[in-house]
């Protein structure tokens, strides 16, 4: 398992073969990107709990699917619309599980890891609010 | 002494202007929610910080908790808005 939380961009391709070279019994590999959208922002997290809670996420996603292994990367800092914010890649021996634990990190990353976004708009610098489909994206699983 | 030390994020910390702080707990302070109630009594900036309506989140020694959660000296608490990552 491998689990980042840094400024520096990340490169999919790089990240998917090392993931898809960790045993001969890995079948399917399903990959999310997150990206800026439209707006310049600054990521706050908390050093410490983040990567934390990020393992237990992936703990909770091993115990509920076949997970042989997996990437989690999540940027922190400036970023730019376009700039890649997060990256969830899950190795299994096959597509469903690979599928859904991978929507399953994302969604609980959402509403468990603490990572703040701060958009730089025309008016000024506003806080990102939480969304409350993401709660109930995440709610879905249990 | 019993010191817990506090840290706040995002609008939190915007809010109070400050990161962390190490306080003494209070006689009575043994749970999250009365800490906040605590930091509110404050007056000024901590007490729309930390007012009711407030929607807060907390963690203690780092992992997310809800407001009847036990605190005692020696740990790390955090408070901050609902988390906006992914």
């Amino acid at each position: 398992m491998k689990v980042a939380v840094q400024r520096e961009d990340f490169d999919l391709g790089a990240e998917v073969q090392d993931l898809s070279k960790q045993s001969q019994s890995i079948g399917a590999v399903a990959s999310f990107v997150g990206l800026v959208r439209e707006v310049p922002m600054t990521l706050e997290h908390y050093p410490g709990m983040t990567e934390r809670a990020i393992a237990k996420i992936v703990a909770e996603a091993k115990g509920r699917w076949q997970v042989m292994d997996c990437t989690v990367i999540h940027r922190y800092g400036a970023l730019k619309p376009n700039d890649r914010i997060v990256l969830v890649a899950v190795a299994s021996a096959h597509r469903g599980d690979a599928f859904a634990a991978c929507e399953f990190i994302m969604d609980y990353l959402k509403t468990r890891a603490p990572f703040w976004k701060k958009e730089q708009v025309a008016a000024g610098a506003r806080w990102v609010e939480a969304k409350a489909a993401d709660d109930q994206a995440a709610e879905r699983w249990q | 002494m019993k010191n817990v030390r506090i840290l706040y994020f995002a609008s939190v910390r915007e809010n109070i202007g400050k990161d962390a702080e190490e306080i003494e707990l209070p006689a009575g302070v043994a749970t999250v929610a009365a800490l906040r109630s605590h930091l509110r009594s404050r007056g000024g900036a901590y007490e729309s910080a930390f007012a009711e309506k407030a929607l807060l989140r907390a963690a203690v020694n780092q992992d997310m908790v809800q407001p009847a959660a036990a605190i005692k000296a020696g740990d790390e608490v955090a408070f901050f808005p609902p988390v906006t990552g992914g």
